[in-house]
């Protein structure tokens, strides 16, 4: 069963959701610990967690947070390059592909992986920090949502995928 | 392959403000006031990056992966952060933060005239740092 369900409600237990087929390289998939999808204005489109011990905030804080950081870390990074000569600058909110990105960091406890559509659709992955580099596993991710989110033609653009 | 290329070093003191920034060639030079902003920008996203863990017990981000460059980041139990921006797949770059942070009590902490949390003005540590990077270039690229 897919989690972009077209249409369908898939109010299952975040314990039990199950993961779309695996890319290859993953294993099981059985790394992963939380998903958010961000799109262009900040609406979160998607949050599901498979382990999560510690919750700091209450969900609609969590995700303003998460794309707070998001948003401001990309413009660190374009700032920061040093591979480019052309002065960025720092408030200016950026178009998805201007500037240099990450994609991914790491701290002690965890690993964020992201990815940024062209058309602004941020994919977040948390996952164990030993993980690997996680780039094709969010590719994948973004196609399951152009095929089952997109082209469903039940879905309105900007709301949360059910 | 060639190893380890760093692009520059920044220093932040715990309350986040930039205390020491060395560039080592980086395609422009970053002005005093963005270098200090881009600090504090730092700073607060190591902070909020602590409050995001799905589990307990997180001390920060140590290391971030752009398409351009990395940046590897080491936080002293005091609060002060080194990072120092590289190229891609640099390696060691952790034990460089660790010299750095030695360099930074010998020549910094335990200079009498020099000022807590204030920018760091000792020559002692400029050559010493100057020596280390190049020493490291020097073995690495054998330039």
């Amino acid at each position: 069963m897919q989690f972009f369900g077209g249409g369908s409600l898939t109010s299952v237990a975040p314990e039990v959701t199950p993961s779309p087929a695996a890319p290859p390289g993953t294993g099981t998939g059985a790394n992963a610990q939380v998903l958010y999808v961000f799109n262009r204005n900040g609406v979160c489109l998607l949050y599901r967690e498979w382990h999560r011990p510690l919750h700091t905030l209450d969900p609609t804080q969590d995700h303003k947070l998460m794309f707070g950081l998001l948003f401001s870390l990309r413009s660190f990074t374009s700032k920061i390059d040093p591979t480019t000569a052309e002065k960025g600058n720092l408030g200016v909110p950026l178009l998805p592909g201007q500037g240099c990105s990450f994609y991914s960091f790491k701290t002690n406890t965890y690993k964020l992986n992201f990815m940024e559509s062209p058309s602004g659709i941020k994919l977040i992955l948390i996952t164990h920090p030993r993980t690997g580099d996680q780039r094709d596993s969010l590719k994948h991710i973004y196609n399951l949502y152009v095929e089952y989110v997109v082209k469903n033609p039940l879905y309105a653009p900007g709301t949360p995928i059910k | 392959m060639a190893l380890a290329a760093i692009y520059s070093l920044f220093i932040i003191n715990k309350s986040g403000g930039l205390i020491y920034y060395k560039d080592y060639g980086s395609a422009r030079r970053i002005d005093t006031n963005d270098s200090l902003r881009l600090a504090s920008l730092w700073h607060s996203m190591h902070a909020i990056s602590q409050q995001l863990s799905p589990i307990p017990g997180c001390t920060g981000i140590d290391l971030l992966q752009a398409h351009n460059f990395d940046l590897h980041c080491f936080q002293s139990l005091t609060g002060t952060k080194f990072f120092v921006v590289c190229e891609t797949g640099a390696q060691n770059m952790e034990t460089l933060l660790k010299v750095i942070y030695e360099l930074y009590t010998d020549f910094v902490l335990k200079n009498p005239f020099y000022e807590m949390e204030m920018p760091i003005r000792c020559e002692l540590f400029d050559l010493n740092l100057a020596q280390v990077i190049h020493k490291d270039r020097v073995a690495l690229l054998g330039r």
